[in-house]
């Protein structure tokens, strides 16, 4: 009886430290995940979805915290391809987070800019080029059509066109 | 492995590719007619690949026969693309959008003129010097000035293509027209072996290469025997003939490499890449032409064939003739109902009407009697034969392809290899549920790079975005760090300034 007890104790001991030990050592890496999930999002950083930019979403996705529906860039492909990756159910996209546009890229009339500034602390990846009191200009190639430089500026002088 | 430059005079009939009807007889029955000088000519001024050209010339302004009308811009290079010339003497009536042939109808900036009829030559390509004392380097310079792009209908930019950085081992003048009804450059090495030579020695001084090698086909033997008679003439110990089997698509410039030289170009690489070139005859004459007879190119070699019109034959057109009149003037319309294709069957593209101009693409035109074309006939589903992945030249399995491209699953499109497929159409003849594959894959690899585009663009926000990221937590870090400082400093220095100033104050208290 006695020899019974101690050995299923000491069973149990054993089977527990290997799995406490496997679950740290074998723990599922998130940030790949993290990392997986924000290759598919379009990078657009455009904050629509309640993150400021595209890996603080991919990272709320990961965490369960935020649902796979709120890229609008990205619309469907990118909720199907997260969805997949994920193995979640997809959902239509949600419409409080913006809705799917074509690609556009922002465009400053620079006969009205008056090189305030305000908008190049807006730009999520730094594609307007300007100096205070100085003209400032759109870099075309870089900008990702994300909008938030259209609020920042005080003189309504920034416009999106269709890339 | 062949060492670089050795090659097989008579390559062995290849495994892959088709045999369609030849259809070559009877436009090479007769020879060469040099069509009138049309009254009006339209000339788009974007006749060169990948790059944008711009017209120099205003309209109202009179012009000469191979006066620069526009100027190509290479992008991204300090040297100039091929130039655009007038291809009549006349005044030019009008710069505007006017429909061009292509795949699909699009409207694209033509000069428009109208012809004087006198054809005065425009004097400025005249006493070039000797092409073969030039240094390379003016070679190539010449070349895109005198507008000569590839005539095997890519379009290519021939002195970029000239502009060899790598070692060449061996320049390949692409003679091997496999296409059916096309036989304008089988007219050309026959009637005119003697230009396509001198272009190639022109060629071979560019490119610094020490020997070319001229692939006919087959089924041309007068042309093999009027191209070693003129090689023998002119004593040229570096140039040779090799003759490869008349099979579609053996014209294809990587099939021509694997086969002659027993080489192949690496998956998205340029022949260059392991030190060959390749050009059509047409441009080796064309290169000679500019040289020796001051000509740029303002006409080029069509094949006229199909039941539609009452002689098949070759015709030397002024670029910009309208392809009505062209027919008209040469050949005469047969019937009036046609159908027109630009191009041969396999790769060629049905045109709308005869309503455009001749460009420097147009190597064939087609004009079918009805019935001549067979009509796209009802898709069936592929019942896995194989047959197409046995004939494509490129050895891909186009029924993993056309799966992948229906899923648009770009992962699988990539590792099944779909841009190295060359568009040639073997699938397509083969296939006996008539699935139009090719097409597929020409949407496909729009897509493919359209994917490849938006992602690269996703990764340079992303890095751009993660830069300015950690470029304001640095700046944060750091006026946190000045704000720190500066607190400590005044912590440390205000009981002081506070026993200063009660100094002095006290001072002042005692001296009143």
């Amino acid at each position: 009886m006695t020899a019974a007890v101690l050995l299923l104790g000491l069973l149990t001991a054993i089977i527990a430290t290997a799995l406490s030990f496997a679950s740290y050592r074998f723990a599922p890496d998130r940030t790949s995940a993290v990392e997986r999930v924000n290759r598919l999002l379009p990078q657009t950083q455009c904050s629509q979805c309640g993150y400021p930019g595209c890996r603080p979403y991919a990272e709320a996705i990961v965490s369960g915290e935020a649902a796979i529906n709120r890229c609008a860039p990205g619309g469907e492909a990118a909720i199907l391809a997260i969805g997949q990756l994920l193995d979640q159910q997809p959902l239509p996209p949600d419409p409080a987070f913006g809705e799917s546009k074509p690609a556009q890229v922002a465009a400053i009339a620079e006969n009205i800019c008056i090189g305030c500034a305000a908008c190049l602390q807006a730009c999520p990846v730094d594609a307007i080029l300007g100096a205070p009191h100085h003209m400032h200009t759109i870099i075309a190639s870089e900008c990702t059509g994300c909008e938030l430089c259209v609020a920042s500026c005080p003189v309504d002088c920034i416009s999106m066109e269709p890339k | 492995m062949t060492s670089p430059g050795s090659y097989n005079p008579q390559p062995p009939r290849p495994p892959w590719g088709i045999r369609p009807p030849p259809r070559k007889t009877e436009s090479t029955r007769l020879p060469i007619l040099t069509a009138p000088i049309p009254d009006q000519v339209v000339i788009p001024i974007q006749q060169c690949l990948d790059m944008t050209a711009n017209a120099i010339v205003h309209p109202g302004q009179r012009v000469l026969t191979g006066e620069p009308i526009a100027q190509a811009v290479a992008q991204a290079e300090s040297w100039a693309g091929p130039t655009v010339h007038a291809s009549i003497s006349g005044e030019i009536i009008a710069i505007e959008e006017r429909p061009v042939p292509g795949p699909s109808p699009i409207a694209e900036t033509c000069v428009v003129i109208h012809g004087d009829g006198r054809d005065e030559r425009y004097p400025g390509y005249q006493d070039l010097g000797d092409p073969l004392q030039l240094e390379p380097e003016r070679i190539c310079e010449l070349v895109a000035e005198g507008g000569i792009v590839g005539l095997g209908g890519a379009l290519f930019s021939t002195a970029a293509k000239l502009r060899a950085d790598k070692r060449i081992h061996a320049l390949i003048l692409n003679g091997a027209e496999c296409e059916p009804y096309i036989t304008c450059d089988e007219m050309l090495e026959l009637e005119n072996a003697e230009t396509v030579l001198r272009g190639t020695r022109i060629m071979l001084r560019a490119l610094g290469a020490p020997v070319a090698i001229i692939a006919v086909e087959s089924e041309m033997p007068e042309d093999r025997v009027a191209l070693n008679d003129a090689i023998e003439a002119a004593g040229d110990d570096d140039i040779h003939v090799a003759v490869v089997t008349a099979k579609y698509p053996a014209g294809g410039e990587r099939q021509l490499i694997q086969m002659i030289m027993g080489q192949e170009v690496p998956e998205g690489g340029y022949p260059s890449d392991i030190g060959y070139v390749c050009h059509n005859v047409a441009t080796a004459a064309a290169v000679a032409d500019l040289f020796d007879r001051g000509r740029p190119l303002i006409s080029r070699i069509v094949t006229l064939a199909g039941g539609g019109i009452e002689t098949t034959r070759n015709v030397d057109a002024r670029i910009g003739t309208r392809m009505g009149d062209l027919i008209e003037s040469t050949v005469g319309y047969r019937i009036e109902t046609t159908q027109l294709v630009m191009g041969g069957p396999m790769m060629g593209f049905l045109l709308p009407d005869d309503n455009l101009p001749v460009t420097k693409a147009t190597n064939c035109l087609i004009v079918a009697e009805p019935g001549e074309l067979s009509p796209p006939r009802p898709e069936m589903p592929c019942i896995r034969c194989s047959e197409c992945s046995e004939v494509c030249p490129a050895q891909l399995l186009p029924q993993e392809l056309l799966t992948a491209a229906k899923r648009k699953d770009m992962a699988a499109l990539d590792e099944l290899g779909l841009n190295a497929c060359i568009e040639c159409g073997c699938c397509d003849y083969v296939c006996p549920s008539h699935i139009p594959m090719t097409a597929r894959f020409i949407a496909a690899k729009s897509n493919f790079r359209e994917h490849h585009l938006a992602m690269e663009t996703a990764t340079r926000a992303q890095t751009r975005f993660e830069n300015r990221q950690a470029r304001l937590e640095q700046e944060a870090r750091a006026r946190d760090r000045e704000l720190r400082d500066q607190v400590d400093e005044l912590a440390e220095s205000k009981p002081r300034i506070i026993d200063d100033l009660m100094a002095r104050v006290k001072s002042r208290q005692d001296d009143t």
